[in-house]
C-alpha cells in the first residue's frame, strides 16, 4: 500500500500541532426519556450517551444487596462508519463497554444505592478515532446531568504516536497507520487530575514516550474537562436567560 | 432573575474544614466536597449541596404517593417511582376487613397518599397508611414532578403550598417521591398543575413564590375565576369575538356564572 504522509511540516493532516484537540462540542441533557443525557462531537465523532437509575435491577439476580450495579453499553450504529457494521455487540463493543464502566465505577458512589442499578448507554453516530474517549467524556456529563452522586468528572483522551512523534487526540488516518495509539481517563476534582481510571495502549512505545503521552494527556483533559463543565452549567444558565 | 446560589459540581472543594460537612457532601483528606450537581448552600456550621437532579430515596416518615404494582396475599406492592419496590402489608391498611379480599380493597393500579413506616437495611421498604393523611386516591390528579424539586413546591415553612391552596381552594397532598395529588374544582386544579410545573422548571431561582402568586391570579383572570362581576362582560364580549380555541372550557364557566350573576340580575 502507498505510504501516506501523516506529518507535513510539523503540522497534522487537519493543520492541528500535536497537542491540539478537534474541536469539540457538548450539549447536556438532549433527552426527554432519560435521567440524564449528553451529545458530544469530539473531531468526526458524534456521540450520544444516556443515564437512567438509579433504578431497579433487572433481572434480580444481578442485584448487589450493597451497592449499586453500573452497566455501560457502548455501541456503534450500523451508519457510524464507512462499511455498514452489523448491528448489535462485537467482541469489541463489549470489551471498551467493560473497560468503560471499570472507568467510571470508582467514580460513582455505589454505595449510597444498595440493590439497584444504574445504566448508562452510549451511542456512536459517526465514528472518528477514539470514539470510546468521547464516549466516556459524554457518559461522565450524562451521570452529572442525571444527578449521580459521584466523586468528580471523568474525562478521557487519547495520545498516538505517529512517525515517531507523540500526537494528542488522534484522528482516523493518525489511529489507523500510526505506530500507537494510547487512550486515557482521568479523575478529575476541583481542577485536578486525581488519578487515572482507564489506560489501554495499542502498538509500541518507549518508557519515556509514555510518560510524555500522560503529560500531554493531562494537559489536553483540562482543555475538555472545562468544556463538560461549561455544558453542564449551561443548561442552567440558559433556563435563566429564557425565563427573564 | 438571578441564581442566588452557586452551581456546584461533583468534585467540587467546598470547604477544608471536615466538621462542616452536610448533606450531598462527601469529606476526603479533611476536604469537603461535593458529590452531586446541585446548589451551593454554605453557613459558617453546615455546607450542602441542594441537588438539581435525581431520584427519589426514601427515607422513614416520608408522605409518599404511589401506584399499586402488585397484590399478594398478605399486602401489595406498590412503585413509588423510586429505585426500591415499597411494601404495604394488610395490617398497615385501615381500609382492610377480614371478610375482604386485599384486591377488593386496592387493586392494580390504584394510587394511594402512604407513609414510609420502615426502611430494612436491604432497602426493603414497608408503607403504612395509618394516618389521618393516608388515603386511597380516587378522585383528582396525580402531578410528577423531579423529586429534587418538592422543597420548592412545599416553600418555606409551606409558604408556597399555602399560596396555592388559599388561592385556588384546592386540596394539594406532596408526595415526597415527586407525586403530587391535586383536588378540587377542574380549571382550578389546572392552574394548580401549570404553577407545580412552573416551579419544577424554576425551582433553583429566586423569588418564586411571588411568580408563583403573580401567575395564579393572571390565569384566574383568564379562566374568568377571579373577580367575576368586574370581568364578566369583557369575557363574555371576547367569546364571542374568539370563538374557537376557548369555547369548550368557557360554556361551564358562563352557566357557573350565570348563576351568581342571574340572581343578582332577578333581584
Amino acid at each position: 500500500m502507498e505510504e501516506i504522509k501523516l506529518i507535513v511540516d510539523g503540522k497534522r493532516l487537519d493543520g492541528r500541532a500535536f497537542d491540539e484537540l478537534r474541536p469539540i462540542k457538548i450539549e447536556a441533557g438532549v433527552l426527554n426519556r432519560a435521567d440524564g443525557s449528553c451529545y458530544l462531537e469530539m473531531g468526526g465523532n458524534k456521540v450520544v450517551a444516556a443515564v437512567y437509575g438509579p433504578r431497579e435491577v433487572h433481572p434480580k439476580h444481578l442485584e448487589d444487596p450493597s451497592k449499586a450495579i453500573i452497566r455501560y453499553r457502548y455501541s456503534m450504529a450500523p451508519f457510524s462508519v464507512e462499511e455498514r457494521k452489523r448491528p448489535g455487540p462485537d467482541r469489541r463493543s463489549i470489551e471498551i463497554s467493560k473497560v468503560s464502566r471499570e472507568a467510571l465505577e470508582p467514580v460513582i458512589m455505589k454505595e449510597l444505592f444498595p440493590r439497584s442499578a444504574i445504566d448508562i448507554f452510549v451511542e456512536v453516530l459517526q465514528a472518528d478515532a477514539g470514539s470510546r474517549t468521547a464516549c466516556l467524556n459524554a457518559a461522565s456529563v450524562a451521570l452529572i446531568d442525571a444527578g449521580i452522586p459521584m466523586r468528580g468528572m471523568v474525562t478521557s483522551v487519547a495520545v498516538a504516536k505517529v512517525e515517531g512523534i507523540l500526537v494528542l487526540d488522534p484522528m482516523k488516518e493518525e489511529d489507523n497507520y500510526g505506530e500507537a495509539d494510547i487512550p486515557f481517563a482521568f479523575l478529575i476534582r476541583n481542577g485536578k487530575i486525581e488519578s487515572i481510571t482507564l489506560l489501554q495502549m495499542d502498538g509500541r512505545v518507549t518508557k519515556e514516550e509514555l510518560k510524555t503521552a500522560l503529560e500531554m494527556a493531562k494537559r489536553g483533559a483540562m482543555q475538555i474537562y472545562q468544556l463538560q463543565r461549561e455544558a453542564i452549567l449551561k443548561k442552567y444558565i440558559k433556563e435563566e436567560e429564557v425565563m427573564e | 432573575m438571578e441564581v442566588s446560589r452557586k452551581i456546584v459540581l461533583p468534585g467540587d472543594l467546598l470547604s477544608t474544614n471536615p466538621k462542616t460537612a452536610g448533606p450531598n457532601t462527601y469529606v476526603e483528606g479533611n476536604r469537603v466536597y461535593a458529590r452531586v450537581l446541585g446548589l451551593l448552600d454554605k453557613t459558617e456550621t453546615t455546607v450542602r449541596v441542594i441537588p438539581l437532579k435525581g431520584r427519589y430515596v426514601p427515607s422513614v416518615g416520608d408522605t409518599v404517593i404511589g401506584i399499586v404494582k402488585e397484590v399478594t396475599a398478605n399486602g401489595w406492592i406498590v412503585d413509588i417511582l423510586s429505585p426500591y419496590v415499597a411494601f404495604l402489608p394488610i395490617l398497615e391498611n385501615p381500609n382492610m376487613r377480614p371478610n375482604k379480599k386485599p384486591n377488593e380493597v386496592l387493586d392494580i393500579g390504584d394510587a394511594i397518599i402512604a407513609k414510609v413506616m420502615n426502611i430494612d437495611p436491604k432497602m426493603r421498604v414497608t408503607l403504612t397508611m395509618k394516618d389521618k393523611l393516608c388515603r386511597p386516591i380516587r378522585v383528582g390528579r396525580i402531578v410528577v414532578i423531579n423529586p429534587t424539586r418538592v422543597p420548592r413546591v412545599i416553600g418555606k415553612k409551606g409558604s408556597m403550598i399555602k399560596l396555592l391552596k388559599s388561592e385556588l381552594d384546592v386540596q394539594i397532598i406532596v408526595g415526597q417521591n415527586g407525586l403530587i395529588w391535586i383536588n378540587g374544582d377542574r380549571r382550578k386544579v389546572s392552574i394548580a398543575e401549570e404553577a407545580i410545573y412552573i416551579i419544577e422548571q424554576e425551582a433553583h431561582t429566586e423569588g418564586l413564590t411571588d411568580r408563583i402568586a403573580e401567575f395564579v391570579k393572571k390565569r384566574k383572570i383568564e379562566m374568568g375565576l377571579a373577580k367575576p362581576e368586574e370581568v364578566k362582560g369583557e369575557r363574555e364580549g371576547k367569546i364571542e369575538n374568539q370563538g374557537g380555541e376557548v369555547v369548550p372550557e368557557i360554556p361551564e364557566e358562563r352557566l357557573k356564572g350565570d348563576g351568581n350573576g342571574g340572581d343578582k340580575a332577578d333581584s
